[in-house]
């Protein structure tokens, strides 16, 4: 199971990966997942701490999956944070807006 | 409508400033999340899918053109430019930034809004009948009581921390638009054997995973006492409803789970020890601020207008619009004129910033600058002179407001859902959006006429699908988005909640289900027979029959 950490980033609530380097992207793109418990538990610490920074909201470990070539959220609420509303696709990540 | 006196401006521009504060706290550190949580709920800021989501107060239902245009604003400067219309008359925003809270506060202190109990535990937006003073049929304008309420509720010192959030409708009409019956405490105003003015109190109505239609406590309540009164209820769910399980802490499972004879009595002690108190109204402060919705300077007309007429008979469209769109005024001359903001294969209740402007220009044009906001998630002009009727359409047509199916098939209720909405567990707008295609013939609509069809993306119901004619709701089966039919509810004096008619169905094949329903519907009616009429002679069976087959 690959998984990655999403959250809400505090001042706008825009969704949000811990990325490479730990630096929290907007894109799953740019968020290599682990396949490794202890390393999901130490990325989700990471997410923990960074909500204590005042960095973001909400970190939650969740599992992620290769779809032709492209990362994408296995649950649909979590594929919905990552690309925005259905009903509008001019809106949210996937209008890179 | 209602203006705000000093103390009113005084109190949100401070709560706007108090509230800029907290958010620097929030971004300093001072203020952790579950610190802050509580409080941004209190102010109407909740933490959605994709950003933060602003809901802002419409009380009951009424705006002018000046607040719309500054809604039109904050869509356009703050959010994407759109806002969304709710099932509780106001109107939320769903891009929203933290960091630009406190000035949108400020913008919206501006004109007397807020979003101050607009979500937590607390006594919500007050809502009301759309009609309320315009009506031909009403007793009495539901919007005096609904603003007395409103200032009694504002930040009650007891009912700041309920076990549960708890919310008030009111109407004044025979004819319920406010759906009362499905309430935390629903009012509804009517005329006693002697010609007095009362209100008939329902308590324990409510929607969510557990359903029910509200009970009758008393059946006259002098207006005088309708402070006390609610009061009186308050106090005891507030001692009795349960804090202990989140699911259970409505003051519909206390009613349910005590009786409602019971919970009565309590409220009646509690109320004879109050009634004469403080918050026992004079006439003159009923008086008071009946002034402020005192009728606009209404022409005396005739009751037809000949190029009304004429208009019709040579504009086909402008005759559909008017035909579905229009409602009795009880002055001669005017018309009531409802506006769907449910457009055939667009999500119901959204609304543009161009709109909103446009919309608040046409309400200073024909409407003495003010407007409604409907819990079906649409908009009504309640004074229009009937010979400004084609002229007004025309605007509407060109701002893309013209859509013709109220009360219709397409004029649904409908939820953000999983689009938006972080409880949610499947979609319903794109459901929506598929079903108004589906019944996008006019004609076809019409045929089939009045229906009440409302779906929800969870079973928290906030698209009121139980009390829809037909209801759908959303769950999550695995990952996958599965709808649920159920039919048989009904929103109106005669309410009662749907029943669920059998396995649900995915996407493609709810649609097909609605299609299917609608079909027995049209074969098996009497003449002039609402689907719901026709649904309660006939029961469930010939739709479950049909849809999953004859038991053997």
């Amino acid at each position: 199971m690959q998984q990655v950490v999403i959250a809400n980033r505090l001042t706008d609530g825009v969704v949000v990966f811990l990325g490479r380097n730990r630096c929290w992207v907007e894109s799953l793109d740019d968020c290599p997942p682990t396949e490794q418990t202890d390393e999901a538990s130490a990325l989700l610490a990471l997410g923990v701490k960074a909500e204590e920074e005042q960095e973001i909201v909400g970190p939650d470990l969740i599992e992620v999956a290769s779809h032709q070539g492209t990362l994408v959220p296995v649950k649909m609420r979590e594929a919905m944070r990552a690309r925005g509303p259905s009903t509008r696709t001019d809106l949210g990540k996937q209008a890179g807006n | 409508m209602y203006e705000y006196d000093e103390f009113d401006a005084d109190f949100v521009n401070q709560r706007a400033l108090q509230f800029g504060r907290q958010v620097e706290s929030r971004l300093s550190g001072k203020l952790s999340e579950d610190q802050f949580r509580p409080i941004r709920l209190m102010n109407g800021l909740y933490l959605q899918l994709h950003a933060y989501m602003l809901r802002v107060n419409v009380p009951y239902g009424c705006l002018n053109s000046a607040q719309m245009r500054k809604l039109a604003h904050i869509a356009r400067v703050y959010d994407k430019d759109y806002g969304h219309l709710t099932t509780r008359q106001n109107m939320q925003f769903n891009w929203i930034k933290l960091s630009d809270m406190p000035e949108i506060l400020l913008e919206l202190a501006s004109v007397e809004m807020h979003g101050i109990q607009s979500s937590g535990n607390c006594i919500r937006n007050i809502t009301a009948d759309e009609y309320a003073g315009v009506a031909a049929e009403e007793i009495e304008d539901p919007r005096v009581y609904c603003e007395l309420l409103r200032q009694w509720s504002s930040l009650h010192p007891e009912f700041s921390f309920l076990p549960r959030k708890f919310k008030i409708a009111v109407t004044g009409s025979e004819k319920d638009r406010a759906v009362v019956k499905a309430h935390d405490i629903g009012l509804r105003l009517h005329r006693n054997e002697n010609g007095e003015e009362g209100f008939e109190v329902f308590v324990g109505g409510g929607l969510g995973r557990t359903p029910f239609i509200g009970k009758s406590i008393r059946a006259f309540l002098p207006t005088e006492h309708v402070l006390s009164y609610c009061e009186a209820i308050l106090r005891v769910y507030n001692q009795l409803g349960r804090r202990d399980n989140k699911y259970k802490a409505r003051i519909k499972i206390l009613v349910h789970e005590m009786g409602s004879e019971a919970f009565s009595e309590l409220v009646e002690k509690e109320w004879a020890e109050i009634k004469q108190g403080a918050l026992a109204l004079p006439q003159a402060e009923i008086e008071r601020v009946r002034e402020f919705f005192a009728p606009p300077a209404y022409e005396a007309l005739p009751e037809e207008d000949p190029d009304f007429e004429a208009q019709r008979k040579a504009e086909p469209g402008f005759a559909l619009w008017a035909r579905q769109q229009l409602a009795a005024h009880k002055r001669a001359g005017y018309a009531i004129v409802n506006v769907s903001c449910s457009p055939v294969g667009k999500p119901p209740g959204d609304i543009s910033s161009a709109q909103m402007e446009g919309f608040a220009d046409l309400a200073d044009t024909y409407n003495f600058g003010e407007m409604r906001v409907t819990h079906n998630q649409n908009l009504v002009l309640t004074d229009v002179r009937k010979r400004d009727l084609f002229d007004l359409w025309k605007k509407l047509v060109a701002l893309g407001l013209a859509t013709a199916n109220h009360g219709l098939i397409g004029d649904t209720i409908c939820c953000p859902g999983l689009d938006y909405c972080a409880l949610a567990t499947a979609r319903s707008i794109p459901l929506a959006e598929k079903i108004s295609e589906r019944f996008a013939d006019p004609e076809r609509q019409a045929e089939i006429g009045e229906i009440y069809l409302n779906m929800s993306g969870c079973i928290n119901a906030c698209g009121h699908h139980h009390v829809g004619n037909i209801g759908i709701v959303g769950v999550d089966k695995k990952n996958t988005e599965l709808y649920q039919l159920m039919l048989g509810g009904s929103a109106e004096e005669d309410a009662s909640l749907g029943k669920i008619l059998g396995p649900g169905f995915d996407e493609d094949g709810i649609v097909d289900a609605v299609e299917t329903v609608i079909n027995i519907y049209i074969d098996m009616r009497e003449p002039n027979e609402k689907f719901i009429e026709t649904y309660r002679r006939l029961g469930p069976e010939p739709f479950k029959d049909r849809l999953y087959g004859a038991p053997a």
